[in-house]
């Protein structure tokens, strides 16, 4: 069975992102990027199920700017055995994303889709759900378990107050969350080897989709600073203004 | 835990530890003369230019000769030095120095560019990767292949070992990269440097390093006040006259100024702290007056070599060599080191692609020769004198020197002044140190350590042996703590050091709280540390500062 | 303007975000909201009488029992077409199934809203909250999740609504099949998700005085979280560390005890409700974001805290 793994290129989650004066955007010039993290549980899913034989190939996917490369680069180190970078001038919207994804799904008909449940800068939780979507498969998001036989996947999903553990009919998208695996590092020798995988261009012209964003950002602020509130005398008008005031007990 | 059988291995021609101005020129200097050469570089940094912080204003002599077209290749130095104040201060006034160009001529900036250091490395990055040199970042060199008698290349370092040094599930050996040459640029004390030092007695004969401090900040100003191409230095308050130091401050960019504190690692007082004197000197009308209104987007901090050519050791030895401020190279008076360290990059590698071309002996010997006949040589030994005349002298009295210095002597003086001792030599006790009362932060213009470090976006993974070791740990509390009082909680500007539990009450007695993961990289520790007790080995890869763009 | 809600439910009771949802919806127009499972007359009965809703879609089939996002996501692709904007709560059911119906009406949706600017213009986080975005919609129809914490629930009580049945979807071939659930059973909620939290620092002195925190965390139903310099210095395991490089908490209610308040520390937790903070130093930079601080010694403090819960709560 064929994986395809999208991976996002995204502001590193070790930088505090500075929102820019003018309220245009965040600051991204000169920031450090790197895979988005949930996409490397992804990719990591994805090595593991095929060093146990249920996968026999890795396509990892990028869209984006050429500079996604570099983390196509990454999961091509990790285990991927191939590359296709979508090349467009923006990061694309889900919707769009999801769109192009489904091209490439027909093209290259994957048994399983792996991808993150997010990606850490718009934070919109939505591609996934949208490619099950449009292609009619079934959807296992948020998993940190997953299993496969007999054209199942069995997946173990992260719900409010617990987890819930369904079984998809494959074809199937599956969503990484945090538990799911710890991804390996991509190591030196790996890095290096994966500078002769095999990485392919294309437009999203050649899909066919229109990625034209539905969203446009008006402006983009700091959240307001938390104020400091009241100094409580004791612990007494501590646990009686906790009931009566902010009524949070 | 040893890896070392399991461990894959690459040849290469040349390889290069650091990706710093030093490193990328010697890189992009050896596939120029070279082509078919095969050279790597790799970096601890997350990525190229992720460690480097400097002021900076830079001269472009070094560049010039290296990528004579760089405006046309957009490398960003886009910010002309066009006004030049050198200020003495004292605690409520500025003096400023008359005829600068005159009197202190190593500070005339006319010509330079206030940059960001880690963008112009990011830039050469990408200059030397078109020339087909390989760049790891992310990767540290953590130990010598030191085979026959010669450095045979460097091995990185283990990545997923536990706190407690076992294999986690994720253990990744290092790897080996076999080199016929391996230059070192790793800045200011390299870890491998120090071992190389030892191993081949590099320091025989020269003078002990001195050391400073620089710490900075990267500002945001209101567009009002922004002056791009100022370029201001300051000297006197609130440095005592004996400590060695003093401020820089530049408008450059989209208005971004960089302003930042370097302190002498020689100075006596126990109770200083350089962090702490940084931000007071922000309090002065002649800091204030640029900052106020304005916001603090990052901060970092980086020792430096100040021993000039007195401290410069033995730079090659059997298979490689020692690059930039590794080696020392750093003017102390114009307080530029990028020139210097890209020039001796250049040099290194045209020693390196001559040995290549010729037998392939086992030191590139030529390096220190071309060294000597380059005007680096010359611009550091004019100056040779500057910094020890402060040491000696004071501040006033080493200014009047170094004044004295460059419009009489002009730099021919007769004598060279010597340094006596290491910085950690010369540290005086808690109780023969007058204790300094620093004001507290008032988080607008001035704040505490963490929220500062929290600005470098530095991160270890969490599950690692601690990379700063003591040596005896006994000894942090019967040296650290009973005669100094834990100097080191006052000059790592990282909040690394915490004396804990030091109320009398306390059962265990006070200790040593290491927060390695806080560690910006700047190695202060392992240079200032009384009894040299820590020691600063480099953490897995990756970690670290990641500074943005802009500093 | 309509707006139809897909009602989140839990043991035959409307969960308070979906109730956020509701008056997240009533800013945008007439609330239909949408009642979905089997055997669920109880539950939509209850729907009729939240404040502000004007009627209540009963889709009351097996085939909805588990909420699986295939058969939702269809039923409210059937019921879009008479509605201006589509919500849900941001809870797991409300992201699993709204981006799926966006897909397939070929809607951009907008994840998380915390605030409603006008019909087609939405404020949402983005960076974790480190940043917050306007985005203005240019889809015929929007396709929403809420985040309840910035929404005040709906009175449960004061609606009059009227009911009406939806037809069951057919029962296509299932692509995909509830197998289990495995709620928390263990006695503290997870760090990550639970409405209160209580964290400890430095200034607990020692890994053994975390004990004198859990009969309060007991008392609250809390999570123990704890400061990166108490995970430092060892007394408590790793994965209790809240903050920068461990988890981002953002509960109802969060108290921090001995805990200075390092900026690394407040990335983690800044966004929950409700702050308390206790601890000895007046200075200590908590206090800037803490709702109510109380400046005492805490080992004073914690066991007169549990005695005070423990009175007529």
């Amino acid at each position: 069975m064929k994986l395809l793994v999208p991976v996002k290129r995204v502001v590193d989650y070790n930088v505090k992102v500075r929102v820019k004066a003018d309220g245009s955007g965040v600051e991204t010039a000169g920031v450090k990027m790197s895979m988005n993290p949930f996409d490397e549980i992804a990719v990591e899913e994805a090595v593991r199920l095929k060093e146990k034989g249920a996968a026999t190939e890795i396509v990892a996917v990028s869209i984006g700017v050429q500079q996604c490369q570099e983390t196509l680069r990454t999961a091509l180190a990790m285990g991927a055995d191939r590359a296709v970078l979508v090349l467009t001038e923006e990061s694309p919207e889900p919707l769009a994303v999801a769109k192009l994804l489904r091209a490439l799904v027909d093209r290259e008909q994957p048994g399983m889709v792996i991808m993150g449940k997010q990606a850490i800068d718009d934070d919109m939780n939505a591609t996934g759900q949208m490619l099950a979507g449009l292609l009619g498969w079934a959807q296992g998001t948020f998993a940190s378990k997953v299993e496969l036989s007999d054209g199942v996947a069995t997946v173990t999903r992260e719900v409010d107050g617990g987890l819930e553990t369904v079984a998809l009919t494959l074809p199937a998208i599956i969503t990484a969350d945090l538990r799911l695996n710890e991804p390996r590092y991509a190591s030196l020798p790996n890095i290096m080897k994966a500078r002769k995988k095999p990485l392919e261009t294309i437009a999203p012209g050649d899909l066919g989709v229109d990625v034209t964003p539905r969203l446009t950002t008006l402006r983009v602020a700091e959240p307001p600073v938390r104020q400091s509130g009241v100094k409580v005398g004791s612990v007494a008008e501590l646990v009686a203004k906790l009931r009566a005031e902010a009524k949070v007990i | 835990m040893s890896a070392v059988s399991e461990r894959e291995a690459m040849e290469f021609d040349v390889v290069v530890v650091g990706a710093g101005p030093a490193g990328l020129a010697a890189a992009i200097r050896l596939k120029q003369l070279a082509p078919d050469a095969t050279v790597c570089v790799v970096e601890k940094g997350s990525e190229v230019g992720a460690h480097i912080l400097s002021g900076a204003v830079i001269e472009t002599r070094a560049l010039d000769e290296l990528i004579p077209d760089w405006r046309k290749r957009g490398a960003p130095l886009n910010t002309p030095a066009t006004e030049d104040r050198m200020l003495f201060l004292t605690e409520t006034r500025s003096y400023r120095v008359p005829m600068l160009g005159t009197v202190m001529p190593h500070m005339s900036n006319h010509g330079n560019y206030i940059v960001s250091l880690g963008e112009v490395c990011r830039w050469l990055g990408g200059q030397a990767e078109a020339l087909g040199v390989e760049i790891y970042p992310g990767f540290a060199a953590a130990e010598l292949l030191d085979e026959d008698g010669r450095i045979a290349g460097v091995a990185t370092g283990d990545m997923g070992v536990t706190r407690e040094g076992e294999r986690g599930p994720n253990f990744a050996p290092g790897m080996e990269l076999r080199a016929t040459y391996t230059l070192f640029g790793e800045g200011c004390r390299g870890s491998l440097a120090k071992q190389l030092m030892a191993r081949f007695d590099l320091r025989q004969g020269v003078d002990p390093q001195t050391y400073g401090l620089g710490i900075k900040e990267l500002w945001e100003i209101p567009a009002s006040k922004h002056r791009p191409g100022l370029v201001q230095h300051s000297f006197g308050w609130p440095l005592d006259r004996a400590t060695y130091g003093g401020s820089w401050l530049y408008h450059f960019g989209e208005n971004l100024v960089s302003y930042g504190f370097v302190v002498g690692l020689d100075y006596a007082n126990t109770w200083l702290s350089p962090f702490d004197e940084m931000q007071r000197l922000k309090t002065h009308p002649s800091v204030r007056q640029h900052l106020e209104g304005g916001k603090r987007l990052s901060y970092g901090a980086r020792a430096l070599s100040e021993g000039g050519l007195q401290s410069v050791p033995r730079l090659s030895f059997p298979g490689g060599a020692l690059l930039g401020d590794s080696a020392g190279f750093l003017n102390v008076p114009k307080i530029k080191g990028t020139h210097t360290a890209m020039k001796s990059g250049m040099l290194a590698a045209e020693a390196v692609a001559d040995a290549l071309a010729n037998g392939r002996p086992a030191e590139p010997r030529s390096y220190t020769r071309r060294v000597r006949q380059s005007w680096l040589w010359t611009e550091l030994r004019d100056v040779r004198n500057v910094r020890p005349s402060f040491a000696k002298f004071g501040t006033l009295g080493g200014a009047l020197y170094s004044g004295f210095d460059a419009m009489v002597l002009r730099g021919r003086a007769p004598w060279t002044m010597r340094h006596r001792h290491a910085d950690n030599e010369v540290l005086d006790s808690a109780a023969g140190s007058p204790p300094i009362a620093y004001p507290r932060p008032d988080n607008k213009l001035t704040f505490d350590r963490l929220s500062s470090v929290y600005l470098s976006n530095t991160n270890h993974e969490e599950n690692q042996p601690v990379h700063l070791r003591l040596r005896d740990p006994q000894r942090w509390r019967s040296v650290n703590w009973d005669l100094y009082r834990s100097p080191e909680s006052r000059y790592c500007p990282a909040a690394v050091y915490e004396a804990v539990d030091t109320e009398a009450g306390d059962a265990n007695g006070p200790r040593l709280q290491i927060n390695a993961q806080n560690c910006v990289h700047c190695k202060t520790c392992d240079i200032k540390d009384p009894t040299q007790n820590i020691d600063w080995a480099t953490p897995e890869g990756g970690g670290g500062p990641n500074y943005p763009g802009g500093m | 303007m309509t707006a139809l809600v897909l009602l989140d439910h839990a043991d035959g009771r409307i969960t308070p975000a979906a109730r956020s949802a509701v008056t997240a919806a009533a800013a945008l127009g007439e609330v239909h909201v949408l009642v979905t499972g089997a055997a669920i007359g109880a539950v939509a009965e209850a729907a009729t009488r939240i404040a502000g809703v004007a009627k209540v879609l009963r889709a009351d089939a097996e085939i909805y029992d588990k909420a699986l996002a295939e058969p939702l996501a269809a039923l409210l692709v059937r019921l879009a077409p008479a509605y201006d904007h589509v919500l849900a709560a941001a809870t797991a059911t409300g992201k699993n199934v709204i981006p799926r119906a966006a897909a397939l009406l070929d809607v951009q949706p907008i994840s998380e809203i915390v605030a409603v600017v006008d019909a087609e213009t939405f404020v949402r986080p983005i960076y974790a909250g480190n940043a917050l975005a306007t985005v203005r919609s240019t889809d015929a129809r929007k396709l929403i999740t809420v985040r309840a914490a910035n929404f005040d629930a709906a009175a449960a009580e004061g609606g009059s609504a009227t009911i009406e049945e939806v037809e069951a979807g057919e029962a296509t071939p299932a692509v995909s099949r509830f197998v289990s659930t495995e709620l928390s059973t263990s006695d503290r909620p997870d760090l990550a998700s639970a409405r209160v939290v209580i964290s400890g620092g430095r200034g607990m002195q020692n890994g053994e005085n975390f004990k004198l925190i859990e009969p309060i965390a007991d008392a609250l139903g809390a999570a123990i979280g704890a400061s990166r310099a108490a995970v430092d210095a060892g007394y408590v395991p790793n994965d209790y560390q809240v903050g920068q490089t461990g988890k981002i908490v953002a509960p109802d209610l969060y108290v921090a005890i001995g805990i200075s308040g390092a900026i690394q520390h407040l990335a983690g937790m800044k966004d929950s409700k409700v702050i308390v903070a206790i601890n000895k130093d007046a200075e200590a930079p908590i206090f800037q974001v803490a709702d109510y601080g109380l400046v005492a010694d805490l080992f004073a403090a914690l066991p007169e805290l549990q005695a005070e819960l423990a009175k007529a709560s």
